[in-house]
């Protein structure tokens, strides 16, 4: 018996956090202030985010990748859950949701998308997949006095479920084909044996779209996400729309365009008309809501519906634009979740639009703020919101799809009309509600780090842009 | 460095100044207490007083003898995109940036007493336009461009929205919708247009190259959804009436006096010299779109009763003239369409300063509620009958010269656009004279009695104006004289297009024989 361990220096990461998670855990039984779990936490996490350095590497075979792209991705993650922790301090004990797994949860997430965004085998991937949803659907339903979030947490759980079944269908039908869930194997194998119109191939990556296009609110598989954002804490919600959004584009670009490689054509016919019914259904329906939250749902899958469009450029231009999108839209639609959660106080709700009438009166800087996320999410200059969407169109029209960045550009006009809605309530309304903003300094942090950002990635892109592309090096 | 460029040589960098020192104010005025409105009010006039100022040696120092880009300024800005802060002026921008800074005074000027809301935040909208406005006619890297051309919705969406009439809701979003759909398809022009030329933003160098004639064609139907929809065109003008009538009378002064030009502008700018076959095999269609704005627009005005909405529609139809000119493509067409041009600005801006001015003063817009208006405020009236005159185009004031040289330029091109531009002016004349009559002359409306004539501050945001409105009629050739070199290039530019392709095809049928 010659046993050897494995590498652990790619891993390290998520071996720190995954001890980070349990100990977050552990302290909880014994402090009975919450606030410090976090602090705890958001240490944990800046620590994790040191040891990237250096990290990477192939471990486990190649089942276990950290790279570039990873890496990238990795930060996405840590951005978001540190930003996500700030803005739930406060609001979490407004909620009397203020429980130590609370954070842990959050944790135990992250580690699923970092396993997710690293995952060089179809197994690994599944394992990154299924820690992050289950974190996420108790965190769903982590208001459990309150019957809107215990919906949002079962119905996440059922679809999340029952897309987990697509996926494992379509990874059992690869490994059946080709007798691997090595990524890389699986696309020497299809080279080899000229598997180009198998149709079991096919009915494969057909369930792995319909499996990622769940965990990325694609349409048709979106239809989880309203009631889910709705209904989850907002902290939740933010968490949500971002992380495993982000996760899920991550394992779609490496699963595809390395495993896929050589059936590009056949997964870009199905991802197509995906993007533009994304588009759609996002932006249109986005446009008779009348909840915010339900409304910024919406709006998720039509940002998901964007990012597609640099997977199906299929090169690394397109990967990396859409890399520059999701990091772009963490920290803008992350912003707008600060303002959102700010509304909510003591015996108020705050999450219809209504509630938004007349902000700019009472409070001119939460308006101010959330005018600038509201225009960065319509795409117009000089916010960043801009240049991912150019960068996403850029990469889409080199790679020939100029009639789908037309559909897209029109689609991105439409949405126009929701977000400025909130502008208009803000500003050229009178209030009618008498709104009292819950602040607090960790909420300021996110405030000013994600305006700044918005900002300063709007005018100044290049770092971000060269980050994106360095990242994709060599993929 | 390039040859089609002179950088700037004054002793501070003109065009940055201009750009940035409104924003600067803007700045300012967002960190002062919300209670000194008086403070942000004087912030505002300085900013924009003292950005005036620094324009003027553009004017003194502008060299009339080149089409080249003069006071030209270049950086490196987003280096892996082959993105550069690149900017400078000819003849065709180098006014449009003067009216712009001109404008940016008698706005502030007009909004002293009249905003009354949010004092702090409508001055720094109004800066923050101005800013992107000189931004745009400035601009020589199509991402400069683009940006400053979508960043000005923003602030012009909350002018109109937030200080506006009653539908100024209805009428902002109408705005940021309509000039949104037409700027994304731009945007998607440039893209292709960048890629196609080896990653340059870079518009002169854009300009040096030529296309094929289908990509031109889809180019040039892209850039008109955003160019035309900013002028506006029949028949996607709609917003206009609206947007005009509801914002508040500086928006309404710089939608008409600047906005609108932005439009007009990116034809010349870009249109033609990029798409010069296009263009060319295009004529017919955007000359007949503008003889129908011409008399389209006018005959609406017959039917208006309201004030600012019958200016809107007048400026419908003088838009039409414009574009009819630049298409005329002949010299004497692209020179007047760009004169009318700043003789819009200059003669429509006034008629809405002179419409805020009595607005104050009744808070009633409907033509019905006016009436002997002569008697009551006799400097007023004069002012509005030099204004009105100017508009309908008699000689001796600046609408006559741009109008002339149009519809010289307009029957050179085509005897029969040119026939029917004429009966634009004729109606023109119609409906701007009844409403002189039916404002200022017949019994005192009881709801105008007693009206007190304008002070000195409304007096002086109109004063710049006749000026201009005098100076350009009779001295045409003062301004005239900075487009001469700057159009003929451009013309050049346009008719030798296709020239090469015949050219070379001629020397290889040579050869065969």
């Amino acid at each position: 018996m010659n046993f050897q361990i494995p590498d652990l220096t790619p891993m390290r990461p998520e071996l720190i956090m995954t001890a980070l998670a349990l100990l977050v855990m552990l302290v909880d039984l014994f402090v009975r202030k919450k606030e410090v779990m976090a602090v705890l936490s958001m240490a944990g996490v800046a620590i994790v985010g040191i040891s990237l350095i250096g990290s990477q590497g192939e471990t486990f075979g190649t089942m276990f990748i950290s790279d570039g792209y990873s890496t990238f991705f990795k930060l996405i993650f840590f951005i978001n859950v540190i930003l996500s922790i700030l803005i739930s301090i406060k609001y979490i004990s407004i909620e009397r949701a203020n429980f130590g797994e609370y954070y842990s949860l959050i944790l135990f997430s992250t580690i699923g998308m970092m396993i997710m965004a690293s995952a060089g085998d179809l197994i690994v991937l599944y394992l990154g997949l299924e820690l992050m949803a289950l974190s996420t659907y108790i965190l769903a339903g982590f208001i459990r006095h309150d019957i809107k979030s215990n919906e949002a947490a079962l119905k996440y759980f059922l679809l999340g479920a029952f897309s987990s079944g697509f996926l494992l269908y379509g990874i059992s039908l690869v490994y059946g084909l080709t007798g691997t869930t090595d990524l890389k194997a699986i696309a020497t194998f299809i080279h080899e044996r000229g598997l180009y119109d198998n149709p079991a191939l096919l009915l494969s990556i057909a369930f792995l779209v319909v499996a990622f296009g769940f965990k990325i609110a694609a349409a048709p598989f979106h239809m989880w996400a309203p009631d889910v954002y709705e209904g989850a804490p907002t902290s939740i919600t933010a968490f949500m729309s971002v992380g495993p959004k982000a996760a899920g584009f991550a394992v779609i670009g490496r699963v595809f365009l390395v495993a896929f490689a050589s059936v590009k054509v056949d997964w870009v016919t199905i991802l197509v008309p995906i993007s533009i019914l994304t588009m759609a259904v996002g932006n249109i329906v986005a446009l008779s809501q009348t909840n915010i939250k339900r409304m910024l749902a919406y709006s998720s899958v039509a940002h998901a519906g964007y990012a597609l469009l640099g997977i199906i450029a299929a090169n690394n231009e397109g990967l990396a634009s859409m890399m520059n999108y999701l990091m772009i839209y963490a920290f803008m639609n992350l912003g707008a979740f600060a303002v959102i959660i700010m509304l909510r106080s003591e015996g108020f709700k705050g999450d219809s639009i209504n509630d938004y009438e007349g902000l700019s009166k009472t409070h001119p800087w939460a308006a101010a703020l959330m005018l600038i996320f509201m225009f960065s999410l319509t795409g117009i200059p000089p916010t960043a919101g801009f240049i991912g969407k150019l960068y996403i169109f850029m990469a889409a029209i080199n790679a020939g799809y100029t009639w789908l960045v037309i559909i897209a550009v029109i689609f991105s006009a439409i949405s126009a009309y929701f977000y400025l809605r909130i502008v208009m309530y803000m500003y050229m309304r009178d209030p009618k509600v008498s709104v009292q903003l819950t602040t607090s300094f960790p909420q300021g942090v996110v405030l000013a780090v994600t305006t700044a950002a918005v900002l300063i990635i709007g005018v100044f892109p290049t770092a971000l842009v060269e980050f994106a592309k360095a990242a994709v090096k060599g993929f | 460095m390039e040859p089609q460029v002179i950088m700037n040589h004054l002793s501070y960098p003109i065009l940055s100044v201009l750009i940035f020192l409104p924003m600067l104010g803007a700045l300012l005025i967002l960190i002062t207490r919300r209670s000194w409105e008086l403070l942000a009010k004087s912030i505002a006039l300085i900013t924009s007083i003292a950005t005036f100022i620094l324009s003027i040696p553009l004017f003194t120092e502008f060299d009339k003898t080149t089409h080249r880009m003069q006071f030209a300024e270049r950086h490196s800005w987003i280096p892996n995109w082959n993105i550069n802060y690149f900017i400078g002026v000819d003849g065709i921008s180098i006014l449009l940036v003067l009216l712009s800074t001109l404008t940016a005074i008698l706005c502030v000027l007009i909004s002293w007493e009249s905003i009354t809301k949010k004092v702090k935040e409508f001055y720094i909208a109004i800066l923050l336009t101005t800013s992107f406005m000189i931004g745009v006619f400035c601009s020589l890297d199509f991402f400069l461009f683009y940006l400053f051309w979508e960043a000005m919705l923003i602030p012009m969406f909350l002018i109109i929205g937030v200080w506006g009439g009653p539908n100024r809701v209805y009428a902002a979003i109408k705005f940021f919708l309509y000039t949104l759909v037409g700027s994304v398809l731009m945007l998607v022009g440039i893209i292709v247009l960048y890629l196609y030329s080896g990653k340059t933003f870079n518009i002169l160098d854009l300009m040096t190259r030529t296309y094929p004639f289908s990509m031109q064609l889809w180019l040039f139907w892209a850039f008109f959804a955003a160019f035309a929809v900013k002028v506006p065109m029949w028949p996607v003008h709609t917003w206009l009436p609206d947007a005009h009538t509801e914002a508040p009378t500086a928006g309404s002064v710089i939608l008409a006096a600047i906005l609108i030009k932005m439009g007009a502008y990116g034809f010349l700018r870009f249109s033609l010299p990029l798409f010069p076959e296009a263009a060319k095999a295009m004529t017919p269609v955007m000359l007949t779109l503008s003889v129908v704005a011409i008399i389209y627009g006018a005959v609406i005005c017959l039917a208006q009763t309201d004030l600012k909405r019958l200016i809107a529609y007048s400026s419908v139809s003088h838009m039409g003239f414009v574009t009819l000119g630049i298409f005329a493509l002949n010299t004497q067409g692209v020179e007047g369409g760009i004169l009318q041009m700043i003789n819009h600005g200059v003669v429509t801006g006034a008629l809405f300063l002179s419409v805020g001015i009595v607005y104050d003063r009744t808070h009633t817009r409907k033509i019905a509620d006016y009436g002997g208006l002569a008697t009551v405020m006799p400097v007023y009236a004069s002012f509005f009958m030099v204004f009105t005159l100017a508009a309908i185009g008699l000689p001796a004031t600046n609408g006559f010269v741009g109008e002339f040289l149009i519809l010289l330029g307009g029957f050179t091109k085509s005897k029969l656009a040119g026939v029917l531009a004429s009966t634009g002016i004729i109606i023109g004349a119609g409906y701007m004279l009844w409403l002189y009559q039916r404002i200022f002359f017949m019994e005192v409306n009881p709801k105008v009695s007693g009206l007190p004539d304008m002070n000195v501050r409304e007096a002086l945001s109109l004063i710049p104006l006749l000026i201009l409105v005098l100076w350009i009629g009779v001295y045409p050739n003062a301004f005239l004289s900075y487009l001469h070199v700057s159009v003929s290039h451009l013309l050049e530019r346009v008719s030798s297009a296709g020239m090469q392709e015949a050219a070379a095809a001629k020397a290889i049928m040579e050869v065969i024989r």
